[in-house]
């Protein structure tokens, strides 16, 4: 079996938003739409302040509650490597699943049916990384499979201090940041 | 200093999630008014009385599948998808409080049908005398009957459970992460058709025994609204944080003075009154106890929609 998901070198991250920019074009999401965003987070007391910046998406939760929700079985789990995907014409637009996402990675699009970062499946069979991963000027991004212990993205994560964001929401996101 | 500042700006979801508006709100209060008639008519028809033509389970039925159908057609509204709706009828998703919900819509007709053969309306027998026909048959089998009112009760009592179900399944919105929602929508649900009967009654005695059961209802519906706060207070910091968006936060207002006080209280001291003989009986408190649960329901959803599992650390 395969398990997708990403690292991401918030040391490297510099917020250029080519990612976003990249997702846009290669999945031709619409005006005032995004499947991929930048957060900046500060945090601390002045002068002793920290801030990361991120590159977000969904999450490809290993435990889904958009997929458990979905009253249709649009929201599913695609065999290759889990990424969590929607199904057009099988989607009603009940909403459903946007409202139990903890990252609010989705949106509707305009055409009626829920929309998010698919990890650019079409791609990803073919053997390419996202879009997103492919542009970063930084290379700080890393897609890959961590049920192989061998790969990329398992000996980053191995090697280097890291978080997911909000684990507490108990839904197992497969997106990880180095810190 | 916290700041967290983001470039997602999508519509219904940044700042703050608005995916439902009036329609659904206007929904799950329909289904728990519903789900309360149809307790109410399975109850009356298994205590015997729908031998009664002035009894008002003999009208209720028609008008519970008149409303229900007005709801479904709100739901229907807010789908963003709408040409692929029979996709919820091509499969059954066992974790999906929602896949649940539309199939009990579609299970609950043919009871409130079964409930409207036992006792057909003036009307309809004297158009359509076979029906009635159906209906004389059909009484003459007394556990037939009971059990339709049984199976009336029961499937009224999901209904409105699905209802508050619907919501607390949605993880993500820490304002509804709570098990007591399915019991305060159903309560509320049992309490505002308990109003609505109490003004279509015919019978006295009907009128006055939904009157004290609303009174009960209600009493019981401040206590669950009481759990529910305090369930969330001693959760963690976003459900705090959750609670006080109706505590104190934007929707405060709406809660104290619309859901529990002129929805709740004021009604309660009328009602009270009422049945003890002191003032007359109007259709001022039940109209309260109405209009009160569907704003419940507003304040809920929107107020739910609004909460959002942050990072705890981001919080105040
Ligand atoms: S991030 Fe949200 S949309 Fe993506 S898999 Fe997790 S819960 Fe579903
Ligand atoms: S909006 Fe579509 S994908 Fe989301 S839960 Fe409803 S039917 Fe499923």
């Amino acid at each position: 079996m395969m398990r997708f998901g990403m690292v991401i070198d918030t040391k490297k991250c510099v917020g250029c938003m080519d990612c976003v920019v990249a997702c846009k074009t290669e999945n031709d999401v619409p005006e005032k739409l995004n499947r991929d965003w930048i957060v900046q987070d500060v945090r601390g007391k002045n002068p002793d302040l920290h801030m990361e910046i991120r590159t977000e998406r969904c999450n490809h939760c290993d435990n889904p509650p958009c997929v458990y929700c979905c009253p249709t079985g649009a929201s599913h789990v695609h065999d290759l490597g889990g990424i969590v995907l929607v199904t057009h014409d099988l989607c009603i637009g009940c909403k459903a699943c946007l409202a139990s996402c903890p990252y609010d990675a989705r949106f509707v699009h305009p055409e009626g049916y829920a929309d998010k970062c698919t990890f650019c499946v079409h791609r990803v069979e073919k053997g390419l990384d996202p879009a997103c991963v492919s542009v970063c000027p930084t290379h700080c991004m890393y897609f890959g499979d961590f049920d192989d212990p061998n790969s990329q993205v398992s000996k980053l994560l191995a090697s280097r201090k890291n978080h997911s964001l909000i684990p507490e929401a108990g839904t197992k996101p497969q997106i990880f940041y180095l810190v | 200093m916290n700041e967290y500042t983001t470039t997602r700006h999508n519509e219904l979801v940044d700042p703050s999630l608005h995916i439902w508006g009036w329609e659904i709100p206007v929904y799950l209060f329909i289904g728990g008014l519903v789900a309360g008639m149809m307790i109410i008519t399975g109850y009356f028809i298994f205590k015997g009385r729908y031998k009664d033509k002035a009894c008002v389970c003999r009208v209720l039925p028609l008008l519970g599948m008149i409303i229900l159908s007005a709801g479904m057609f709100a739901l229907f509204l807010d789908l963003e998808h709408k040409l692929y709706t029979w996709r919820l009828y091509l499969t059954f998703k066992v974790a999906s409080p929602m896949s649940w919900g539309a199939w009990i819509l579609i299970v609950v007709y043919p009871a409130m049908i079964a409930s409207f053969l036992i006792n057909v309306p003036e009307y309809f027998s004297k158009k359509f005398p076979w029906i009635d026909k159906i209906s004389e048959k059909l009484q003459q089998h007394k556990y037939a009957v009971k059990n339709i009112g049984v199976i009336n009760m029961l499937l009224g009592g999901l209904l409105g459970i699905y209802t508050g179900v619907l919501l607390s399944a949605l993880g993500a919105r820490p304002l509804w992460n709570s098990s007591m929602l399915w019991l305060l929508f159903l309560v509320s649900g049992l309490s505002a058709a308990s109003a609505f009967v109490h003004m279509v009654a015919k019978r006295v005695d009907e009128r006055e025994l939904l009157a004290k059961a609303d009174n009960g209802f209600l009493i019981l519906e401040i206590f669950v609204i009481g759990l529910f706060i305090i369930g969330m207070l001693t959760s963690t910091k976003v459900h705090i944080q959750s609670a006080l968006v109706l505590l104190s936060g934007i929707y405060a207002p709406a809660f104290w003075v619309f859901v529990l006080g002129l929805g709740i209280v004021i009604p309660l001291i009328i009602q009270l009154l009422a049945v003890n003989h002191k003032i007359k009986h109007t259709p001022i408190a039940p109209i309260m106890v109405i209009v009160g649960g569907l704003i419940l329901r507003y304040v809920i959803v929107y107020a739910g929609q609004y909460t959002r599992w942050v990072d705890a650390s981001l919080l105040p």
